[in-house]
């Protein structure tokens, strides 16, 4: 627990168990606050949603056996998104490891092809360097999960807490700096572009770099898009704002990418969702790569000037050179009048209802309007997901807490748990789906238990919304397993939680219901009934081209 | 292309040169440092798994120093994109050092046994080979002999090749270690 204290942990999300009753007791006592989850799985999500929200370590608890693999979603989640998280998890005395003993996995095992490092405890005494150490891995560098797993009879012992000040791990020395020569050949490529494109992802967010971007791509009038994981690294909306790109990106971002002469890349991983077909992604550009995983580099898309490093120290930097070369502005018109033609012919738009039929688009911005943008807003996985990717307009960093690399659903509920105590200053919402909701809804008892002020809505269309889609259009629409019929009744679900529940169906009156909802204290659950067939457009059809996206 | 620290403009045209996943076509032997921990070579080996890289051969042993280990491994560069596996294995924290060794200017061997049968007759052109490899022979029965070969991989692989025909009953091969050339650690 000093430990813990040391690295300034206020809250741990878990959950005990017959392996980790040393460790709970030590909680007992020790004026951490320690949020008791329903599943581990929640406590996970919950951490990642505390550290996304924050930008701090989140901090997980769970016993042995199946309270480990229980973690696993988690645990794969933050390392897809690079979210620092340190697990604790119990594990059987170290005399019955091996032996198949009662609630014994192999968690080491299990876990190691998903976390950033991972530690086994084999003596008492190491215990304090173990979780400096894994603290440090987790928040550096690419951030990532730590897993320390701890055999119960290690964890009974008294030992003396000396606090560990250098914490020197030979083989893990990330790279920050930014080589300056890289930066300046960035800059003079900048300089000569025609048609330049910022390309920014989750890296800017979890680098706290901005404000850097900010300056960089107002250095000049560079045009910005980032991806589902980067939205709110650039303030939208803004005049140099292309919108989210990729998979269901706007056209004026994912042509502007096909049409690039040169792309400048930040803490992004050109992910499949991003590319579309790898051959034809952005086939006439030259790239910049600025990411602090140097493993990330040329390893989906050819990095001509490749940046390892922080992205806040280089894109400050980049920005400086930049203003040094003293480019003329002028060279990106035609550019720009190319961009905003694409803009003006293919703005995000929707057919609206002509009855008060809610559609999915509509529940979204009437959220955006009730809210004025203030508030952080978590996600699960689905349509839900893109839509709010597309028309909430994130303005600050850390304000969108989704699951992209991994994409799990039930990843909402709790992630916005942790984002809510993490971050109490703004108003936390959840837009999610009537499937993913169920699929970690037991949270709902941790949200009444500690008046977690969660305001839920379920984006209702009784579909596994993304699937019926995908049926729709590749599949014949033979509709496969994807009705999900009208259970449970989540009013009442709300209701028996303690929690206020409201159904709201017309849009005439959503913004205002919405309003009311929030204004509120405490928790909400509110299920929102929307058009049960809505697609969700553009979309560039997997493998296919971002210049032949559709809908 | 324009100098870095003037005003000098830089023509994208002369960006070139960047590839994914270059396939250099030959024979690497990576040689990597490793904290000497329990796990490590799972991790490593899991790595190359997950990531669809195969490994064609790997050893691990001792260094001078009892904290560090050797993992010394071959893989086939025409199969794998050698800067990305190097890249992935810098990402584990136990690992401290790799070693990309150029071929000439490195030290390697493996050593193996062969099992091969060798009566009356075949026994003296086996023993004739084994002479022209400057291998060993450790253990002779009536229909048997033992020979116990070091070299590079492709020496005995050569030494494979002529023995198989006189019927080779089993063969076990260490896999190459390697080290660098002249003063400088590996």
């Amino acid at each position: 627990m000093e430990c813990l204290k040391a690295e300034g942990v206020d809250v741990i999300f878990g959950y005990p168990g017959g392996a980790n009753l040393p460790t709970y007791d030590a909680i007992y006592d020790s004026g951490i606050r320690h949020v008791l989850v329903r599943h581990e799985a929640g406590g996970g999500h919950a951490a990642e949603g505390y550290a996304k929200a924050t930008g701090k370590v989140g901090v997980c608890f769970a016993t042995s056996g199946p309270g480990a693999t229980n973690i696993v979603t988690p645990l794969t989640d933050a390392m897809m998104d690079s979210v620092p998280v340190v697990f604790f998890t119990g594990q059987v005395r170290t005399d019955l490891l091996g032996t198949d003993g009662f609630q014994e996995a192999d968690t080491f095992g299990i876990t190691m092809p998903i976390v950033k490092h991972s530690f086994m405890i084999t003596h008492p005494t190491e215990i304090p360097r173990i979780v400096h150490e894994a603290f440090h891995i987790a928040r550096t560098g690419r951030p990532g999960p730590v897993l320390i797993d701890m055999p119960v009879d290690l964890t009974r012992v008294e030992i003396d807490y000396k606090p560990v000040t250098d914490v020197r791990l030979p083989g893990y020395q990330p790279t920050l700096e930014g080589n300056q020569k890289q930066i300046r050949l960035a800059a003079k490529a900048l300089a000569n572009a025609h048609r330049p494109v910022i390309y920014a992802g989750g890296g800017v967010i979890n680098a706290n770099a901005s404000d850097e971007l900010v300056a960089l791509a107002t250095a000049d009038r560079f045009p910005v898009t980032c991806t589902l994981m980067g939205l709110g690294g650039f303030p939208a909306p803004h005049d140099q704002w292309l919108g989210m790109l990729g998979m269901h990106g706007t056209r004026a971002a994912n042509y502007a990418m096909d049409e690039a002469d040169l792309i400048v890349a930040v803490g992004a991983r050109f992910d499949d969702r991003i590319t579309g077909k790898l051959d034809e992604f952005a086939p006439r550009a030259k790239f910049v790569h600025i990411d602090v995983d140097p493993a990330e580099i040329s390893k989906n898309v050819p990095a001509h000037i490749p940046i390892v490093g922080d992205a806040k120290n280089i894109l400050a930097r980049l920005a400086d050179e930049y203003g040094k070369l003293e480019a003329d502005p002028a060279r990106l018109s035609a550019w720009w009048e190319r961009i905003e033609d694409w803009r003006r012919r293919h703005p995000l738009s929707f057919q609206d209802s002509t009855d008060s039929e809610i559609k999915p688009q509509f529940m979204v911005q009437a959220l955006y309007e009730a809210t004025g943008g203030e508030a952080i807003v978590a996600s699960d996985v689905g349509q839900h997901q893109m839509w709010t990717a597309q028309h909430f307009h994130f303005n600050a960093p850390r304000r969108w807490i989704n699951s992209g690399g991994l994409g799990t659903m039930g990843f909402g509920l709790p992630a916005a748990i942790g984002a809510a105590i993490g971050n109490p200053e703004i108003p936390t919402i959840l837009i999610t789906g009537d499937a993913s909701i169920q699929m970690n809804i037991q949270e709902l008892g941790t949200i009444a238990e500690h008046g977690v002020p969660v305001k839920v809505f379920v984006m209702n269309n009784g579909y596994l919304g993304m699937v019926r889609q995908w049926q729709e259009l590749f599949w014949d629409k033979r509709y496969s397993q994807v009705d999900m019929g009208s259970w449970p009744d989540f009013v009442k679900l709300a209701d028996a939680y303690g929690i206020a529940g409201h159904r709201f169906a017309d849009k005439a009156t959503l913004v205002e219901d919405v309003r009311r909802v929030i204004a509120a204290p405490g928790p909400a659950f509110v299920d929102v009934r929307v058009t049960r067939e809505e697609n969700t457009y553009p979309m560039i059809s997997p493998g296919a081209a971002a210049r032949d996206m559709v809908g | 292309m324009g100098e870095p620290g003037t005003k000098e403009l830089l023509s994208l045209e002369e960006l070139e040169g960047a590839v994914v996943g270059l396939r250099t076509g030959r024979k690497h032997i990576l040689s990597i440092l490793v904290e000497n921990r329990p796990g490590v070579l799972t991790r490593v080996s899991g790595l190359f798994a997950r990531r669809g890289f195969n490994i064609d051969t790997l050893v691990v042993g001792p260094t001078d120093d009892p904290r560090f280990s050797r993992i010394t491994l071959t893989l086939d560069g025409a199969m794998h994109p050698i800067d990305q596996v190097t890249k992935q294995l810098h990402k584990l924290v136990e690992v401290l050092k790799i070693r990309d060794l150029e071929p000439e200017d490195t030290l390697a061997r493996e050593l193996a046994v062969f099992k091969i049968a060798a009566d009356g007759v075949s026994r003296a052109e086996v023993m004739q080979i084994v002479e022209i490899f400057r291998a060993k022979t450790v253990d002779v029965t009536k229909r048997s002999i033992i020979v116990e070969v070091v070299g590079t991989q492709d020496k005995v692989d050569a030494f494979e090749k002529l023995v198989r025909p006189f019927g080779l009953i089993e063969m076990a091969r260490t896999g190459e270690i390697a080290i660098a050339r002249g003063r400088a650690e590996t």
